[in-house]
């Protein structure tokens, strides 16, 4: 190449071509999905939640897309059916995560319904599994001499528990767990619902 | 589903006719034929045929000091120019490297340790290894590689950088934005997607910084003193048209959502890596390996093929990352089989940048710059070879969510990218500064803690996130078991982490002497008339 106005057209015309198969083709297709029936859109309270799950980068070791039973044993694990793209009509940032130091989210809501659990688990996930190597989170809660009303306390076993006073949970720590709970995608999913079915075998359903 | 089809259908054959229309233009003008002649193009009169060390010649030299290369005159004039944009850029980059591996290294522990450190929110793993990532990326490479190319095109182009002040300017303001979105990180405001964290609205001043940057590049390229374009100028020419278009179209806020937002996302990352990195990377090695030994490139029509492909096929490969997930099967289809043929490019460039080496293997042995470069050349065959294999669906479906990815990420961006920088820097500085580095012993000190490190690196995380991914599939083993079958491996990483920071901090410990010896005594040899670079 001797010419740059060429070689530059001809790049940038190769980045168009890829953004149209990559991000045009697949925003049109999917946007014509409705949401799947039985998604709530989040309460302003899960949203806040969702704003801490960002912050806290819990992304990095979560993902939230199941995958289909053709593929590997998510379902079997109690994480949920295989999601479809219209499972996530009201999320904005997408979280689907690319990454599994810890199990998929999709359905924790479902799987662990307790807010106790999660609240404990937050302060310290080696409190209810040793072998966990999720990070503590305390900077969520604070320590006081007594609970105030209105306060949610933190259930420790007793090597965990201060020894002086009570762990209660901050605001951030009860808007993250009512976000956890959301997570709950057991409704069915319509057949012919938009997914990556390239591990079905033809007519299978999923 | 018609519509979109036909769309698709009316679409492909409009840009058919086009890519024919441009080829017919092509071969009328010449384009597609270029001869081996042209792969002279990076050496001035008589300089073909002297292999090019900065590193050895001022251990031959008395007096320690570098000389400006065999027949340099007008090559140090052009150098004089670029410097003060260059100087900023890679120190501003080896800045972020010493700071970027330090947060690297504690989310590493962190992974094995996850009680330390959990006092304060902004030393959380999520908040540590964003901050890594991001002042790796956008801090490290991106300047670094970008300040290589400001010291690059202009020896190829055959005339003085143009605009030599906007760089540093940019520089700055960039330096802002990636330290802006490092405190916003740590603070817990981000975009809340891989690779696109630092917030939309700091994002705009790294925007306007990039221009800083493309500005002079392509007004230095459209007034070149040559005529042919060095294969090298058609990865940064390309690489400064694709990223800025990326870096906007992705970071525009509030128009995507869902997974539509995850394609997005996934065709912006891996396009920061095959359309921004990895021109940077290639592009720079196309330079430097040829000029250290001396002789031209092994086949430089091939080259062409090179670049083409590569355009072609890498800009196509993001969705592979959300192969299994809730997009449609033929994007995440397309994605593969474009990985696939990520094997074109990457074979044509390997016999271009290996059997070039291999046939002047004294100058591995000679030259420790050019041993960075090659060995990044090489990891770049075996990230791309391993990439297209980790694309394939049933490979996927083991190494997806584990460790293995990260291993790979690290084997691009680090293995190759980072080596390759690493060899420039070490060429390039003796030629900016006119002295030879202060502490020579430890240029291969520096070589051997990062290649021991991250072969353990490398290897451990490897290891564990296979054994992870099969323990994952294994529906007998409880989840527990992938956590505790990697774990050993993720210390195993700690160390060979552990061992590449202390080879960053020696680097930025030599490239700050270097600086600081430079003001300590002047220059050796200034070039004496820079009136034949500076005319246009």
């Amino acid at each position: 190449m001797n010419r740059m106005v060429p070689l530059a057209i001809l790049a940038l015309a190769i980045l168009a071509f890829a953004t149209l198969m990559l991000v045009i083709a697949p925003a049109i297709q999917i946007r014509s999905e409705a949401p799947t029936p039985g998604l709530k859109p989040y309460t302003a309270q899960q949203l806040r939640g969702r704003t801490q799950y960002v912050a806290q980068g819990c992304i990095y070791c979560h993902s939230q897309q199941p995958r289909s039973i053709d593929q590997a044993p998510d379902a079997e694990r109690g994480w949920g059916r295989a999601s479809v793209a219209s499972d996530y009509a009201y999320d904005r940032p997408h979280l689907l995560g690319t990454m599994r130091t810890g199990p998929d989210l999709f359905n924790v809501g479902a799987r662990l319904p307790s807010r106790g659990w999660h609240l404990t688990h937050l302060y310290q996930p080696r409190a209810i599994f040793g072998w966990s190597i999720m990070p503590a989170y305390p900077y969520l809660f604070e320590r006081k001499e007594h609970a105030e009303p209105g306060d949610v306390v933190i259930i420790l076993p007793a090597d965990r528990a201060p020894k002086k006073g009570v762990i209660v949970a901050k605001r951030e720590a009860l808007d993250l767990v009512a976000y956890l709970q959301s997570l709950d995608h057991t409704f069915p999913a319509p057949t012919r619902a938009v997914r990556d079915d390239g591990y079905a075998e033809k007519g299978e359903p999923r | 589903m018609t519509l979109t089809i036909g769309l698709l259908l009316g679409l492909s054959f409009f840009a058919s006719l086009l890519a024919l229309a441009f080829l017919i233009w092509a071969v009328n003008n010449r384009q597609l034929t270029i001869t081996q002649h042209d792969a002279y193009t990076i050496f001035t009169e008589g300089e073909a045929g002297h292999p090019d060390d900065a590193t050895t010649e001022g251990s031959q030299d008395e007096g320690g000091a570098a000389r400006a290369h065999h027949f340099d005159t007008e090559r140090a004039g052009i150098d004089a120019i670029s410097r003060p944009a260059v100087v900023t850029l890679i120190s501003s980059g080896i800045a972020w490297l010493a700071i970027g591996s330090i947060f690297g290294l504690i989310a590493s522990l962190k992974l094995h340790w996850p009680d330390w450190l959990v006092g304060e929110a902004w030393l959380t793993f999520g908040r540590v290894r964003t901050l890594h990532l991001n002042m790796v990326i956008y801090g490290w490479l991106s300047m670094t590689g970008i300040g290589v190319a400001m010291w690059v095109a202009p020896r190829i182009f055959h005339t003085a950088l143009r605009y030599p002040k906007l760089p540093i300017i940019g520089a700055i303001l960039w330096n802002v934005g990636v330290a802006a979105g490092a405190i916003a990180i740590a603070s817990g405001w981000n975009d809340g997607q891989e690779w696109l964290e630092i917030p939309w609205q700091i994002d705009i001043l790294i925007a306007i910084a990039g221009s800083f940057f493309v500005l002079p590049l392509l007004a230095t390229a459209a007034r070149r003193h040559v005529k042919h374009i060095y294969v090298t100028g058609w990865y940064y020419i390309a690489a400064l048209c694709w990223f800025p278009i990326l870096f906007f179209i992705a970071n525009i806020p509030y128009i995507y959502s869902g997974v539509q937002e995850a394609t997005v996302n996934w065709w912006f990352a891996h396009n920061v890596l095959g359309l921004w990195l990895t021109p940077l990377g290639v592009g720079a090695a196309y330079y430097f390996i040829p000029k250290i030994i001396g002789k031209p490139i092994y086949s430089y029509s091939l080259s062409l093929l090179g670049f083409w492909a590569l355009a072609l096929f890498y800009s196509q490969v993001g969705i592979h990352h959300l192969i299994g997930g809730p997009v449609p099967t033929w994007v995440v289809t397309l994605s593969i089989v474009h990985s696939v043929m990520m094997f074109v490019p990457v074979i044509a460039v390997a016999i271009n940048h290996h059997v070039t080496v291999a046939r002047n293997l004294w100058a591995l042995k000679a030259s420790v710059p050019l041993r960075f470069i090659s060995l990044g050349a090489v990891m770049y065959t075996l990230a791309s070879f391993q990439g297209s294999i980790e694309a394939l669906r049933s490979v996927n479906s083991v190494t997806h969510f584990t460790q293995y990815t990260v291993a790979h990420a690290h084997l691009g961006a680090y293995g190759f990218v980072s080596f390759v920088m690493f060899g420039a820097v070490y060429h390039m500085l003796p030629r900016i500064t006119g002295r030879s580095w202060p502490w020579p012993s430890m240029i291969p000190a520096h070589f051997w803690l990062v290649v021991v490190g991250f072969a353990i690196y490398f290897i451990g995380l490897t290891i564990g996130g296979v054994l992870q991914g099969f323990a994952m599939l294994d529906v007998a083993r409880p989840f527990s078991d992938s956590v505790q079958v990697v774990l050993p491996y993720l210390e195993i990483r700690s160390l060979g982490g552990a061992v590449m920071v202390v080879g960053h901090l020696i680097f930025a410990a030599h490239f700050l002497a270097a600086l600081i010896q430079r003001d300590a005594q002047a220059p050796a040899a200034q070039p004496h008339d820079t009136r034949s670079a500076v005319s246009t």
